[in-house]
């Protein structure tokens, strides 16, 4: 149980974050008015992806210094959890952006940037399938995520800031700190990141488990 | 006499490349045939195009031409005779070589796209001197992501559709730089303003080839 605790605060956080992020008061602000609650949902999901796939990219490059099984399946479960949170980014993004910009999609530098980072991505797994023998598959697949997290890194981060953008932040538009000007939004915006960030890991290792029960079943079938 | 590795590899690359001709000009044809098809399409009007009709399909054309010209650099040799070239040298000369003589085609290969571009859709280019340089930055940037991107795919069966899949989104962001700045040298914009451009471009290069040669030597294990 002492091994768990992790999991009881994530339980804890994720509740904290669904209650505190609908109900707290937020600031009247025009535009944004009530939607500004999306942060606690949409901005969590980012770091959240960029935490999970850094956690793969670090399995990867352990992998291709000794090679495991166990290090390969971490690697892609980790990737495929923060994939799964970079679509729920991106449809939560385009959920607030209806509201504010007036259409889901407009062209913004950041929402490109994103969708080009998945693509990347859905590569990374098309490529997995692509390899056949599994000791080829771990170490190819192992190679193009560490490639795949170099670009994403300044597809994210780099490209965006050179354009204007419609986000918040960004291109003369007030960020964080001009709206936060009492700090109730950090009281939940951090807790909201932790929440999320933690069950993305949760699942993460729920899936390699599964994997390596799986792995396990097959060879005691043999 | 002895040569260094590099040259001696080089010195293969264009040995190989002079007795298979066909495939050099068949990449040169490619890219004539590609040109006169725009040309066509537009009516043979061709200073109708513009500017940024002009730009894009110019990267356009270069893109395919580039993924044609470089995704055969580790298929036109037998699989008997990579094994030879392994035993021989290390796994850092031969990425190295592949990359210098692969940057060298894509600089030929853009040279010559602009010569016949240009000479059949028009010239509107404004700052010639900016537009070659960029013309520099991106055949490097071409081939430095190319070139391990074929060595991954000619792992995975040389596979067309996922050399195109893994190579698009890896190379978008840094075709929307190109784009940008020969976009900027067009319009004969002032120098100064196209350099935070140049810098993401060199930074973007560098990380392409650094990748290549650390991640290289993991990949020919195989």
């Amino acid at each position: 149980m002492a091994k768990n605790w992790w999991k009881v605060l994530t339980i804890a956080l994720v509740l904290y974050t669904l209650w505190a992020g609908l109900m707290f008061q937020v600031p009247r602000l025009a535009i944004l008015n009530e939607t500004i609650r999306a942060m606690h949902f949409h901005v969590p999901m980012w770091f959240g992806m960029v935490i999970l796939l850094l956690i793969s990219v670090v399995y990867s490059i352990r992998y291709l210094a000794k090679p495991s099984d166990d290090l390969d399946t971490r690697a892609i479960e980790f990737a495929n959890t923060g994939v799964l949170f970079g679509i729920l980014g991106i449809i939560t993004g385009m959920a607030w952006a209806t509201f504010t910009w007036g259409e889901p999609w407009s062209n913004d530098p950041k929402q490109n940037a994103a969708a080009i980072g998945l693509l990347v991505y859905f590569a990374y797994f098309i490529l997995r399938n692509a390899l056949e023998d599994p000791q080829q598959k771990a170490r190819i697949s192992a190679i193009y995520n560490i490639f795949a997290f170099s670009v994403l890194i300044p597809i994210l981060f780099i490209l965006p800031r050179l354009t204007d953008s419609l986000h918040p932040g960004n291109g003369g538009n007030p960020g964080f700190n001009a709206y936060d000007l009492d700090s109730k939004l950090r009281l939940v915006f951090y807790p909201a990141v932790i929440a999320w960030t933690l069950l993305g890991v949760w699942m993460s290792t729920l899936r390699i488990r599964t994997k390596n029960l799986q792995t396990f079943l097959n060879d005691s079938e043999k | 006499m002895r040569n260094h590795p590099i040259l001696a590899l080089l010195k293969k690359e264009f040995l190989l490349e002079w007795r298979q001709k066909y495939a050099l000009n068949g990449i040169l044809l490619y890219v004539v045939g590609t040109v006169f098809i725009c040309y066509l399409s537009f009516s043979g009007r061709g200073n109708s195009v513009g500017i940024p009709t002009w730009n894009a399909l110019y990267w356009i054309i270069l893109l395919f031409s580039a993924l044609h010209a470089i995704s055969k650099s580790f298929i036109q040799e037998r699989a008997g005779r990579t094994l030879y070239y392994y035993s021989l040298a290390s796994p850092i000369h031969i990425i190295l070589a592949k990359l210098i003589y692969n940057s060298l085609l894509m600089l030929l290969l853009s040279f010559f796209a602009l010569l016949v571009y240009a000479t059949v859709l028009g010239n509107p280019i404004g700052d010639l001197g900016l537009f070659l340089l960029t013309l520099v930055l991106g055949s490097l940037g071409f081939a430095g992501a190319f070139t391990l991107l074929s060595g991954i795919v000619s792992k995975a069966g040389n596979n067309a559709t996922l050399m195109a899949i893994l190579s698009f989104p890896v190379i978008l962001p840094f075709l929307l730089m190109v784009m940008k700045l020969s976009k900027n040298a067009i319009d004969g914009l002032d120098r100064a303003s196209s350099f935070d451009e140049i810098l993401v471009l060199i930074s973007l290069n560098a990380i392409t080839f650094a990748l290549s040669l650390l991640l290289f030597p993991f990949l020919w294990r195989s």
